[in-house]
């Protein structure tokens, strides 16, 4: 079928001269010629050298620990274990915000204590005088487990009897919806399908290990300077470590790659402890393979969906189950679970609804956020379990869609009216007609064509999904940002912002430039600073375009106010007929009367007026909902979007490689596009790894791929362009009407590989990594069921045929 | 073990260095202060250490120092400045090929190699050319984009190529992985 576009409802979004333009950003140069300088690049004169010491066993009592042998290792200078620590847990929650829901008593240890639960899990720091002896100390280290029977399977641990981690039981959150009847629904349903959906550990894989130097300054202050995407962690550092919060100062850098894995605390609290033990400076900085240890993981999930449909297409119920695996600790399990319940039935319309939502502990590694934070594991499940309804329907995966996608005016899962564009069809369209003509078989990659051979399908699919951008709204969250004017003209930011390389301190500089005309090469920002710097919040949720850019956007519109007020007492023109554009302010009626800024902020410093302004955005607050049905509003607003792909199998080998992709998303409006289109592709990418080759594998709690030879990221040979269409339907939340876009570009690569891989074969595989050892499984499946699976995929459809009808 | 005293030729300085035989180029040049060269994996997968060595890319986590003695080295900062970038260096910025920028260093060397032996390649080649060299951020796009504006542009050539010897690319960055491997 050819898919064109649907047409778009007029928008008209002013006329703007810095916001919109596809600038170089204010970070780049300097990152390109290699003059940025990251956590790991700071050393100091008399540093030590950390190390951590950890866990070999899933789970165990420490029988005995003796680290005396370590400690008498010339060069080393402390050896520090749990009894050196004054609290001990880490508070693993939202930093600085209320709202929380945490299960207690099943915080992280900073070190172990008595009972290890993970491989992997820090028992001891060292500090010496070298890395060669902070790493010799590590072998001196002495401990003897007492083994505990361990549990590595969600379902497993569910289960009367298995071992728990956290009394009283594995399970460390649970949400559920309730809306609607769903019996009713499925009662009047022709057609019920129900599916289950497996997606795997999966790790950030960013380019840069975690690492930090801390050190005690001359006031007792413990400063880190560290790659972090939550400089407000300074508070729970604080208490882990036992000083006041005001004696932690995170100097954050340039994070060279977060995608949530920083957004946890990785190597501050052991830094902290070091520097304040040994009065000199630390530096800590993980291997890739520490990191991989070390760090959080996409939770893998499992997502069963029994939907009821009408013969014509409108689908009547939901009944969807969620289990994740929280690892070993829940850390942001309890968020991760609730985004996933929430976004669970996906963009559609769904009356009658009932979800259920569990994470649960194991002695797996610990999971916790993941660029997408539980939206992609949703949207792979009910994206398949879209086009496996269209399949048995024999309707067109866009058409079926187009009857149940939420439109605009629709309320969500959570009974929650939506306020901004849901453009669904609109993207969906696009990113459809974007793959041109279906590929024939003459042109396919030389690699392909070989020998001849026809095992060779060419098949398409796509995927829709909607997603929160900014936090939850009963965390009532906040964001601060200062904006100033210079002697001469020149314009600076501060404002707490950690930069993960997604563009956030360039967005916020674009909005300042526009709204003070002062052109952004003369613009300064400060920012990622937890004592210097005003609080932003974190990096995290896709908020720092939203809540930072509506706090610059808040700030320096005041510092406007302020200029444009004394340039009207001094042409005696109307306040409407100036503005501030290119370093100067004029006349709009006759623009070549006018000023220098830094003339005019002469004017205004000769009367003493404010050229600053500390601004704060609050988002909106709300209830906290009833974990039990979840009903009302619980986020700012939802992005909407599609990504669509076209895929050649090899039927023999299993290979599937990407031949086409595009996608396209309605941002609201594009701050800067080439960052946009930079989110764009660099989230398909990593959700085109997600459906073809990331997995960390994990067998009795031990990672089975500590490496980047072993666990595979897309390399330029992997995957092919993806075509960026960005839609601005300018109703968005964010500054200018933007949404946000960081994580959402992420989500519907994966359900889209993997719906056309079954537009390829005829058989649909439920479980990522899409690997070819899974494609070979599921033609011989289907194979061996008939023909009958090979219409409507191997595994059992479940219809009932609701009597009556 | 004994410590050797070696002569590093980095971005046009030389340093005279008493190293130990197992260290690596890549922990000399940082410990040197070539902090530039970034430390990803240690292990040859990710490409974030490459530099030149002699004209040729080179992990640098894979050379021991000593391997590099009197050899000449150029890191991504010895082609450019913020005041006199290179042109790759400012292609990148100006497509939107830099986004955490940690990789960006090794993959200007990758694509300074490959522009130097082959100053107008194909999307193909380009993609070849950088397979060695992990990005997380970019998904590629606008960094075979930078690639290719300076491959169109005339004006590479008025940057003297570092000394480069042939095609070295395959058997020193460039990472063959499994899928490659299937497809024998």
């Amino acid at each position: 079928m050819k898919y064109k576009a649907k047409p778009l409802l007029p928008v008209t979004l002013p006329e703007l001269r810095v916001v919109g333009k596809p600038l170089r950003r204010v970070d780049a140069l300097g990152k390109a010629v290699g003059a940025t300088l990251y956590a790991g690049d700071f050393t100091m004169p008399n540093m030590l050298h950390g190390k951590v010491f950890r866990s070999s066993v899933p789970h165990a009592r420490i029988a005995r620990l003796d680290v005396s042998k370590a400690q008498a290792l010339p060069g080393v200078v402390c050896v520090l274990t749990a009894l050196d620590l004054p609290g001990g847990t880490l508070a693993t929650d939202m930093p600085g915000q209320t709202g929380q829901q945490r299960r207690a008593g099943s915080d992280a240890q900073v070190l172990a204590r008595e009972v290890v639960r993970f491989v992997g899990e820090p028992i001891a720091l060292v500090a010496a005088e070298t890395l060669d002896i902070a790493e010799t100390a590590l072998g001196l280290i002495e401990v003897e487990y007492e083994r505990l029977p361990g549990v590595f399977d969600p379902l497993e641990a569910l289960k009367p009897g298995a071992p728990v981690l956290h009394a009283p039981d594995n399970v460390v959150a649970s949400w559920q919806i309730r809306k609607g009847d769903v019996d009713l629904g499925m009662a009047v349903a022709d057609l019920i399908v129900e599916n289950t959906y497996r997606a795997p550990f999966v790790d950030h894989a960013y380019l840069e290990p975690e690492a930090g130097l801390a050190w005690v300054d001359d006031r007792g202050t413990i400063n880190i300077r560290v790659c972090t995407q939550v400089v407000e962690h300074f508070r729970s550092i604080a208490q882990a470590v036992g000083v006041p919060q005001n004696q932690i100062h995170i100097l954050g850098t340039m994070v060279g790659g977060g995608f949530g894995g920083k957004e946890d605390i990785t190597v501050e609290i052991f830094l902290a402890l070091l520097a304040k033990h040994t009065h000199r400076p630390v530096r800590l900085a993980y291997t890739r393979e520490e990191s991989f240890i070390a760090h959080s993981k996409r939770h893998p999930f499992i997502i069963t969906h029994r939907t009821g449909v009408k013969n014509d297409g409108r689908i009547t119920a939901a009944e969807i189950e969620m289990v994740a695996d929280s690892g070993a600790y829940p850390y942001l399990s309890p968020y991760v679970l609730l985004y996933a319940v929430v976004t669970a039935p996906g963009p559609y319309r769904m009356e009658n609804l009932k979800v259920d939502g569990k994470a649960v502990a194991t002695n797996n590694p610990f999971t916790s956020a993941f660029r997408g934070f539980g939206a992609p594991q949703a949207c792979f499940a009910y994206e398949q379990q879209m086009d496996a309804i269209a399949a048995v329907l024999n309707m067109d995966p866009l058409e079926f869609r187009s009857i149940n996608y939420m439109q605009t005016g629709d309320r969500n899962a959570t009974n929650q009216p939506i306020t901004s564009a849901i453009w669904l069809e609109e993207t969906a369209s696009r990113a459809l007609e974007a793959l041109g003509e279906k590929t024939p078989p003459s042109a396919l990659p030389a690699a392909l064509r070989a020998g001849g051979r026809d095992a060779i399908k060419v098949g398409r699919g796509f995927a829709s999904y909607m997603q929160s951008y900014g936090r939850i709204t009963w965390f009532h969250d906040t964001s601060q940002a200062w904006v100033g004017m210079e002697m001469d003209g020149a314009a600076v930011i501060r404002s707490g912002i950690p930069d993960l390389g997604a563009g956030q301190i360039n967005s916020v500089c674009q909005i300042a430039s526009e709204v003070l005309g002062v052109p952004l090469d003369r613009i300064t920002i400060y920012s990622t600073d937890s004592a210097l710097t005003p609080l932003a919040g974190t990096s995290t949720a896709t908020r720092q375009l939203y809540m930072s850019g509506n706090a610059v956007l808040k700030a320096a519109g005041e510092v406007r106010k302020v200029l444009l007020e004394r340039a009207r007492r001094h042409f005696e023109e109307d306040l409407e007929d100036l503005d501030l554009a290119d370093g100067r302010v004029f006349v709009k009626s006759d623009p070549e009367k006018g000023m220098p800024l830094s003339e005019l902020v002469a004017l205004c410093a000769a009367e003493g007026l404010p050229l600053a302004n500390l601004a704060l955005f609050t988002a909106p607050f709300t209830a906290r909902l009833d974990p039990d049905n979840l009903q009302g509003p619980i986020f700012p607003d939802f992005t909407f979007g599609a990504q669509a792909v076209e895929v050649a199998v090899d039927t023999e080998t299993g290979e599937i490689t990407l031949l086409k992709s595009a996608a396209c998303h309605d941002v609201g409006r594009a701050i800067n596009p080439t960052a946009v289109a930079g989110q764009i592709q660099g989230g398909s990418a990593q959700g085109l790894g997600y459906a073809l080759m990331e997995e960390v594998q994990v067998e009795d709690g031990v990672i089975q791929t500590p490496s980047l030879a072993e666990y595979l990221i897309p390399t330029t040979m992997d995957i092919p362009a993806t075509q960026a269409i960005i839609l601005e339907s300018g109703s968005g939340v964010g500054p200018f009407g933007a949404k946000g876009i960081g994580e959402p570009a992420l989500t519907p690569a994966a359900p889209a590989v993997a719906n056309a891989v079954a537009d390829a074969l005829g058989v649909r595989i439920y479980e990522l990594p899409l690997t070819p050892e899974r494609v070979l499984a599921a033609l011989d499946r289907a194979r061996q069921a008939g023909i009958f699976s090979i219409i409507w995929g191997e595994r059992a459809w479940h219809f009932r045929k609701v009597p009556g009808t | 073990m004994q410590p050797k005293v070696i002569t590093l030729k980095v971005n046009g300085r030389r340093h005279a260095v008493a190293l130990m035989p197992n260290v690596t180029l890549l922990y000399a040049l940082r410990d040197l202060g070539y902090t530039d060269v970034k430390n990803g994996c240690e292990k040859g997968d990710c490409g974030a250490c490459a530099v030149l060595l002699d004209g040729k890319p080179v992990n640098s986590c894979l050379v021991l120092a000593w391997q590099a003695d009197g050899a000449e080295i150029v890191t991504n900062a010895g082609l450019g400045t913020l005041d006199h970038p290179h042109p790759l260096q400012t292609a990148f910025a100006d497509t939107g090929a830099v986004q955490c920028g940690y990789c960006t260093p090794g993959i200007i060397i990758s694509a300074k190699a490959l522009l130097d032996t082959n100053p107008h390649p194909s999307d193909k080649e380009i993609r070849e050319a950088l397979s060695g060299n992990l990005c997380r951020c970019t998904g590629y796009d606008h960094i075979i984009e930078a690639v290719r504006r300076v491959s169109e542009s005339a004006s590479q050539r008025t940057h003297p190529p570092t000394r480069s010897l042939t095609r070295f690319l395959a058997d020193s960055l460039t990472h063959w992985r499994c899928k490659h491997e299937v497809q024998g």
